[in-house]
C-alpha cells in the first residue's frame, strides 16, 4: 500500500511549471539576450560573466537536488565537478600531446566523448563515496563529504604529470562532435541550453515517484522505512545523479576556461555552491540559478568598490539567512508547494 | 606631486565600462592591467608589489612615451579562476595592452594564455614557471622577475663551492617547489640527504624538523613562501637548530613580507636572492630611499621586482615614443631594453627571461634594530636559465 | 626510525593532538550542548592570537598578555553569541553553517582593517624560547612542552567541571532537556552564554598558544578549524572525552603519516582516517545520546 503523500503529482506538468516557475522562464529568456546586450554595450566581458553564472548555476542546481530535496548538505560538489573538469582537460592533454592515457587510451578533444565520460566518472565518484557517507547523517554527513572533497583535491594536486597544483591548460582545440563551440557567444548558448535541459530534467525527476520518495526521506526517514522502501538506495541514486550533473557543470567549466586547477576543487568552492543554493532558494529546482547570478555579480563588483569586500559579502550572507529564509524565490513570490529541505534541518 | 598622474581605480564592469579603444590619438592612455593577490593571507605580497609598481610609475611622471598611463587593478584572491575572470574583464572591458602583477604561478598559468591570445603583452614580475621559459615561451611574454630554478641554482653552486656534502631539502609539494629543487641540484651536483615535499599550507613542521635533526645534514635548504615560511622558521629556531645547522632559502620566504612576523628567530639564516636592500648601485639606493619615504617601511625583493618591471615597461615604451600599438616594435624595444635595474646587471635572454646576478644575503639587524637582509657575497654572475634552449620563440 | 626519534615524533604527535583538543573542546561543547555548528570558532582562535600579540606589544610580558587576551576572546565570543548566534540555536544546521561562514568573512576583514595585511609577531616568552634536553638524544622545544602541559591541565579541568560540579550539571541538564531544566530553575539562556564564552576563551587560548609557533595572520583560523571539526566529528559531537581521544589519534596519525607516507598520501591521512572511522562508526567514537 502506498501512502497518498508518496504519489507523484497528478496535475499537468506544463501548466504547473508555468504557474510555479514563471520567474525562471523570464530569467532564462533574459539570459538568452546577454550576448546581444553584450555587443550592444560593446562589452564582451558581460558574456563571460554570464557564462560563469550559468555554469555555477548548473553546479548549484545539481547540488540542490540532494540539498533542497534530499536534505543532504554535501561539501564535496566542487570535487565532483572537478572530476568532470579534469576528465575533459586530461583527455585534451593527451590529444595535444599525442601520448596515451595509462599507455592505452588515446586522448580526444571531442566533447561529445569527454563530457559524457566526465559525467559518468563524477557519478561513479559520487556513488562510491556515497556508499560510505550516506550511512551518516546531519553534521557527520557534512564533515565526511568535506573529507572526500579534500581527498579529491589532494589527489589532483598529486597528479604532477597534469600540472599538480599549477593546474592544467587545455592547449588542444575542443569541438562538440565536429562543431566548433569556442566562440564566446556560441559557448554561452551551449551552456545555457545545458542549464535549461538540466532544469527540465530535475523538474521532472523531482515530480516523479523517485523524487517524491527522496523528498519523503528528507522529511521523515522512519516513515519511509515503515512503508517498506529502502531509503539508502534512493539517496545513493540521487547522489550519483547529482554527481553526474555536477560533473557536466565542471566539464563545461573546463571547456570554457581552457584551464582547470585543483583550487577549483577546494572545499570553499563547495561552500560557495551551498551559498548559491540557499541564496536563490532551495525550495525550487531553479532557485539556485538566481543565487548563482547574484553571487557572480557580487563577486565581480564588490571588490571593485572596496578593498574590504569580504565583510559586506559576509553581511549579505548573514542577512539573507536571518531575514530571507526561503531565499530569493521568496522575493519573486513563486507560488506552490515547496521542497522539504528549504530552511530545514 | 605630479597632478597629471591618472591611476584609475578598477573601472566597473557593465554599462559603466564604455571605453572605446582608440589608438588614433597619441594622447590616448597606455593601459596596464595589474592583477595580484590583494586579499587574504597573501595580501601582504600584493600590497608590496602594487606599492612599488605605483612608485615607479609616479617617478616616471605618470607618463610613458608622452602618453598618460592608466592602471587597472584586480585581486586574484590566489584563485586561478578568479585571476582569469579579472584578466578577461581587463582585456574585454578595459582594453588593457599590458598585463602584469601576478605573484603565484598557478594563477599566472591560468591567465597567460588568454592574455597572449587577445594580443596583449604579459610582463611577469615574479612567477617564472619552467614551462613558460621553455616550450611555451611567447614573443609577447617577458619575465622581469626570475625563472623559478635560478635562486636555488645560486645556492647550489655556493654550497658546492663551500664543500658542503650533506644537504637536506624541503619544499611544498607543487611545481614551483620541484623547480627549485631541480635548480639546486643542477649546480650542487652532490648527493642529497633527503628531498622532502610537504602539503601546501602546512602549519606544523615538528615531524619534519625532528627527522632532519636526526639526519644531521651540513645544511638545510628549504623553500616555504609566505605563511609556511613563518611557521617553518619559527619552529626551526625553537628546536634550537638555527645555531647548529645553517638554513638556506630562496625568494619570498624570509624577506620584508615575513620578517616582521618571524622576528629574531630568523637571525642568521641565508637567502639566495637577486636583490638586497644593501646592493650598491644608484638605482637601488634611490628605490630604497623613495620606497621608505613613501610607505615608511623597507621594500621586499617582491617590491624590487615590481619596481623594475614598471621601469622596464617605461624604458621600452619611451624608446618607441609611446607607439605600443606597433607590437613588433614594442617587442623589439623590450628585448633590447636599456634601463638601470635596481639589481645592477640585467638583460633579457632569447626566451625573454632575465640574465642576471645572484647574491647570498643573511638576516641581520640594522642600526634601527630592524631585521634586514644584509648582503654577503655575489654567488652567480650573468646566470641564464636552463630552458632557453627549449624555446623556439614563435 | 631510532628509538629517540620515535619518542620525539610521538611527543610531536601528542603535542599536535593537545593543540587540536584545545580547539575542538570549545567546538564540541557548543555543538553538543547548544546544537550549534560554529564555523566562526576559527575566528575566535585568530582573535586570541591577535589579542595576545597586541597585549605583548603593550605590556612586554607574555603572561600578562595571556591573562588579558583570554577574557578579551571570551568577550568577543559573548558579543557574537548575544548579537547573532543566540537566534540560531533552534535553526537548522545549514543556516548555522552559512551564518557562521558569513561571520568568518566579517571577522577576517575586521582584523585586516585593524592590524593590516602583514603577519604580526608573537614571540614566545624568553624562558621558553629555546629547546630543552629531555634525555639522551632527545631535544624538545620548551614552548611545545608548555603547550602539552596547558593542554593536559585544560583537559583535566574540563572533565572535572562538566562531570563533578553544579555548573557542569546545569550544562548537562540544559543540553539534554531544555524545558525541564528551565522549569527546575536553571537559567538556560545564561548557561548557554557562559558555555559559548568559555568555548571562545578556549579557542583564544589555542590561538595564543599557536601564535609563537605559527604565523599570526588574517585567515589563520580556517585551516585549524577544519582539523578541529574533523576531531569533533570523529570523537562524537558533544563528547569532551571523544574530542580528547580523537585529537590524539589525529595528532599522532598526522605526524607519523607525514613522515612515513609519500607526500600525496601524507596530506590526505587525516581525511582518510576520518572517512574510515565514520564508515565504521557513523556517529563517531563516543556517540552522545539524547
Amino acid at each position: 500500500m502506498v501512502d497518498s503523500a508518496l504519489k507523484p503529482a497528478e496535475t499537468g506538468f506544463i501548466a504547473r511549471t508555468l504557474r510555479e516557475s514563471w520567474p525562471i522562464l523570464v530569467v532564462l529568456a533574459l539570459l538568452a539576450l546577454a550576448p546581444t546586450l553584450s555587443s550592444a554595450l560593446e562589452n564582451p566581458f558581460l558574456i563571460r560573466l554570464f557564462t560563469r553564472a550559468v555554469i555555477f548555476g548548473m553546479a548549484a542546481v545539481a547540488l540542490n537536488f540532494v540539498l533542497g530535496f534530499g536534505g543532504l548538505v554535501s561539501l564535496m560538489h566542487a570535487g565532483l565537478a572537478g572530476i568532470g573538469a579534469y576528465t575533459v582537460a586530461i583527455l585534451a592533454f593527451h590529444d595535444y600531446d599525442g601520448s596515451k592515457l595509462f599507455g592505452v587510451f588515446a586522448g580526444t578533444g571531442n566533447l561529445a566523448i569527454s563530457i559524457p565520460l566526465g559525467m559518468l566518472l563524477s557519478a561513479f565518484g559520487a556513488a562510491l563515496t556515497g556508499i560510505v557517507s550516506l550511512r551518516t547523517s546531519g553534521a557527520y554527513f557534512i564533515m565526511i563529504t568535506l573529507a572526500f572533497n579534500q581527498m579529491l583535491y589532494y589527489f589532483f594536486v598529486a597528479l604532477q604529470q597534469y600540472g599538480g597544483d599549477d593546474g592544467l591548460q587545455i592547449l588542444a582545440s575542443l569541438d562538440l562532435a565536429g562543431f566548433d563551440i569556442s566562440k564566446r557567444a556560441t559557448f554561452f548558448y551551449v551552456a545555457l541550453a545545458a542549464l535549461t535541459l538540466e532544469l527540465l530534467f530535475f523538474a521532472r525527476l523531482v515530480d516523479s515517484r523517485f523524487g517524491v520518495i527522496l523528498r519523503a526521506t528528507a522529511q521523515n526517514e522512519r516513515r519511509v522505512i515503515a512503508l517498506g522502501i529502502p531509503p539508502l538506495r534512493y539517496k545513493l541514486a540521487a547522489f550519483a545523479i547529482s554527481g553526474a550533473a555536477a560533473g557536466l557543470a565542471g566539464a563545461l567549466w573546463a571547456t570554457g576556461q581552457q584551464f582547470v586547477s585543483p583550487s577549483e576543487l577546494s572545499w570553499v568552492r563547495s561552500g560557495d555552491y551551498i551559498v548559491m543554493a540557499v541564496l536563490g532558494g532551495m525550495g525550487r529546482v531553479w532557485g539556485p540559478v538566481l543565487g548563482a547570478i547574484v553571487f557572480v555579480l557580487l563577486e565581480a563588483f564588490l571588490p571593485s568598490w572596496t578593498q574590504f569586500w569580504q565583510a559586506p559579502f559576509g553581511l549579505v550572507v548573514i542577512l539573507i539567512v536571518v531575514f530571507l529564509k526561503g531565499g530569493l524565490i521568496d522575493l519573486v513570490g513563486a507560488k506552490g508547494p515547496r521542497a522539504p529541505g528549504g530552511g530545514g534541518h | 606631486m605630479k597632478a597629471s598622474i591618472r591611476i584609475a581605480a578598477m573601472a566597473t564592469v557593465g554599462a559603466g565600462a564604455l571605453f572605446a579603444a582608440s589608438s588614433a590619438f597619441a594622447q590616448a592612455p597606455i593601459k596596464i592591467g595589474f592583477i595580484s593577490s590583494m586579499s587574504g593571507p597573501e595580501g601582504v605580497i600584493g600590497r608590496d608589489l602594487k606599492d612599488a609598481f605605483d612608485l615607479a610609475i609616479k617617478t616616471g611622471g605618470g607618463k610613458m612615451g608622452g602618453r598618460p598611463v592608466e592602471i587597472v587593478y584586480g585581486d586574484d584572491q590566489v584563485k586561478p579562476d578568479v585571476g582569469r575572470q579579472v584578466a578577461d574583464k581587463m582585456l574585454d572591458s578595459d582594453k588593457v595592452q599590458i598585463v602584469t602583477g601576478i605573484n603565484f604561478s598557478n594563477v599566472l598559468l591560468a591567465v597567460v594564455k588568454p592574455v597572449l591570445d587577445s594580443g596583449a603583452f604579459y610582463i611577469s614580475l615574479n612567477a617564472g614557471p619552467s614551462v613558460l621559459a621553455g616550450k611555451q615561451c611567447n614573443p609577447h611574454l617577458f619575465s622581469v622577475g626570475f625563472q623559478n630554478d635560478n635562486n636555488f641554482e645560486g645556492l647550489g653552486k655556493y654550497l658546492k663551492d663551500k664543500g658542503v656534502k650533506k644537504v637536506y631539502f624541503l619544499a611544498p609539494n607543487y611545481p614551483a617547489g620541484k623547480d627549485m629543487l631541480t635548480g639546486f641540484k643542477r649546480y650542487f651536483q652532490g648527493q642529497m640527504d633527503a628531498e622532502i615535499f610537504t602539503a601546501m599550507g602546512q602549519l606544523d613542521y615538528s615531524a619534519e624538523i625532528a627527522q632532519l635533526r636526526a639526519a644531521k645534514p651540513e645544511a638545510v635548504v628549504m623553500f616555504y613562501p609566505g605563511g609556511m615560511g613563518i611557521n617553518f622558521v619559527k619552529q626551526y629556531a625553537q628546536a634550537g637548530l638555527m645555531s647548529q645547522i645553517p638554513l638556506y632559502t630562496g625568494p619570498g620566504t624570509v624577506d620584508q613580507t615575513t620578517l616582521p612576523a618571524i622576528g629574531d628567530a630568523a637571525l642568521g639564516m641565508y637567502t639566495g636572492a637577486m636583490w638586497s636592500e644593501f646592493l650598491d648601485n644608484p638605482a637601488s639606493k634611490k628605490f630604497y630611499a623613495d620606497f621608505e619615504a613613501a610607505y615608511n617601511r623597507i621594500p621586499s625583493q617582491y617590491a624590487a621586482q615590481a619596481y623594475d618591471t614598471a621601469r622596464v615597461i617605461q624604458a621600452a615604451v619611451d624608446s618607441i615614443g609611446g607607439k605600443i600599438e606597433d607590437k613588433a616594435a614594442f617587442q623589439k624595444a623590450l628585448e633590447n631594453v636599456k634601463f638601470d635595474s635596481v639589481r645592477g646587471n640585467f638583460k633579457f635572454n632569447t626566451n625573454h627571461f632575465p640574465i642576471q646576478d645572484y647574491y647570498l644575503v643573511q638576516v641581520e639587524k640594522d642600526g634601527k634594530g630592524r631585521l634586514v637582509s644584509a648582503l654577503k657575497e655575489k654567488i652567480m654572475s650573468n646566470l641564464a636559465d636552463a630552458y632557453a634552449g627549449d624555446c623556439s620563440m614563435k | 626510525m631510532s628509538l629517540s626519534l620515535f619518542i620525539e615524533q610521538s611527543l610531536n604527535g601528542v603535542q599536535l593532538g593537545v593543540m587540536l583538543f584545545l580547539m575542538a573542546a570549545g567546538l564540541t561543547l557548543v555543538f553538543g550542548i547548544m546544537n550549534l555548528i560554529n564555523l566562526a570558532h576559527g575566528s575566535l582562535y585568530m582573535a586570541g592570537a591577535f589579542f595576545a600579540a597586541a597585549f605583548i606589544k603593550l605590556t612586554g610580558s607574555f603572561v600578562l598578555a595571556v591573562l588579558l587576551a583570554l577574557p578579551a576572546a571570551a568577550i568577543v565570543g559573548a558579543f557574537v553569541e548575544w548579537a547573532v548566534l543566540r537566534r540560531f540555536y533552534s535553526r537548522g544546521h545549514l543556516d548555522q553553517v552559512l551564518v557562521t561562514f558569513g561571520l568568518i568573512l566579517v571577522f577576517n576583514d575586521v582584523v585586516r582593517m585593524i592590524w593590516g595585511v602583514v603577519p604580526v609577531p608573537l614571540p614566545p616568552p624568553d624562558a621558553l624560547a629555546g629547546s630543552v634536553h629531555l634525555f639522551e638524544g632527545v631535544f624538545y622545544p620548551a614552548f611545545r612542552l608548555a603547550i602539552l602541559a596547558v593542554g593536559a591541565l585544560v583537559a583535566l579541568a574540563l572533565y572535572f567541571v562538566v562531570s563533578h560540579t553544579r555548573v557542569g550539571m546545569w550544562i548537562r541538564a540544559g543540553a539534554s532537556n531544555r524545558p525541564m531544566a528551565s522549569a527546575l530553575g536553571v537559567d538556560v539562556e545564561l548557561v548557554f552564554s557562559l558555555v559559548f564564552s568559555a568555548g571562545a576563551a578556549l579557542a583564544g587560548l589555542a590561538g595564543l598558544m599557536a601564535g609563537p609557533i605559527t604565523a599570526v595572520q588574517v585567515g589563520m583560523g580556517e585551516p585549524i578549524l577544519i582539523l578541529a571539526l574533523v576531531v569533533t566529528v570523529i570523537g562524537g559531537i558533544g563528547s569532551i572525552r571523544g574530542a580528547f581521544v580523537a585529537a590524539l589519534i589525529i595528532g599522532i596519525g598526522d605526524t607519523f603519516g607525514r613522515v612515513l607516507l609519500p607526500p600525496a598520501l601524507g596530506s590526505m591521512v587525516i581525511f582518510m582516517l576520518m572517512a574510515a572511522i565514520l564508515a565504521w562508526r557513523p556517529k563517531g567514537l563516543f556517540p552522545v545520546h539524547g
